[in-house]
């Protein structure tokens, strides 16, 4: 009985063209994506760390290999991936303690994510790949 | 309140608790080996070694492994039961990723123990 009388009040809106996602939901949305592909990746990330790690031989192929601009490019968005889903991850034990959950609060919080993150990807990906 | 049936005792909150405890490791972790990897500015294989080789290290990177494979086993699991409806299915690519996840720990120990 309850249940009905809720779904009855709920305003709908299913002219898809007219809904933008917010900066928050995009921040979400690819809290996700990059948390999957950081799984996908991950035994590429480990045959790294093992090479870079068995020889100076294998290390210095580890350095050749990193060195092509490609594999810097593919780099430089797993450490934008790597930074996102870290800083949205602490944004979202802050909102889990109940901080910043206010509407504006939780906007201007999105939007430090996105630029930290960024920030913090170009001055890594400027030390260990340029 | 949301009418549900519960099947079960297990309702997802030590799974919850385990996201954000490993995340929490993880984040010092990262931090910690940034501050190291600054500090050292490992360009030569002796010195990118050597941060591995020393004790606390070796200990915090396989630490920092496990967490990292228990929260890409919580997230993963999350994005399977979201989008995967065939019950079969999903249960096969749980399986897989418990399975992968299990032999990425057995690596990163091997990389880890073996220098």
């Amino acid at each position: 009985m309850t249940e009905m009388t809720i779904k009855k009040r709920r305003p709908k809106n299913l002219d898809l063209p007219t809904i933008r996602l917010p900066l928050p939901g995009i921040l979400s949305i690819l809290h996700r994506v990059s948390g999957a592909a950081l799984f996908l990746l991950l035994p590429f990330l480990l045959w790294l760390l093992q090479s870079s790690l068995a020889s100076s031989e294998s290390f210095a192929g580890v350095r050749g290999v990193v060195g092509h601009p490609l594999v810097k490019i593919i780099l430089l968005g797993l450490i934008w991936f790597y930074m996102h889903h870290f800083c949205a991850g602490i944004r979202y034990l802050l909102l889990d303690m109940d901080k910043g959950v206010d509407l504006e609060a939780a906007r201007l919080s999105s939007k430090i994510v996105f630029a930290v993150s960024i920030a913090l990807t170009l001055i890594i990906g400027a030390k260990v790949l340029w | 309140m949301v009418n549900r049936l519960l099947v079960g005792a297990h309702y997802g909150l030590k799974d919850w608790i385990i996201q954000r405890a490993t995340a929490i490791i993880m984040a010092l972790y990262t931090v910690i080996f940034l501050v190291v990897v600054g500090a050292v500015g490992p360009a030569s294989f002796e010195a990118w070694r050597g941060i591995f080789a020393n004790g606390f290290m070796k200990f915090a990177s396989f630490l920092f492994f496990v967490s990292v494979f228990y929260h890409a086993w919580i997230g993963v699991r999350d994005i399977w039961m979201d989008y995967i409806k065939p019950a079969g299915l999903r249960l096969a690519m749980m399986i897989l990723t418990v399975a992968v996840l299990v032999g990425y720990t057995g690596w990163a120990v091997q990389i880890l123990w073996r220098m």
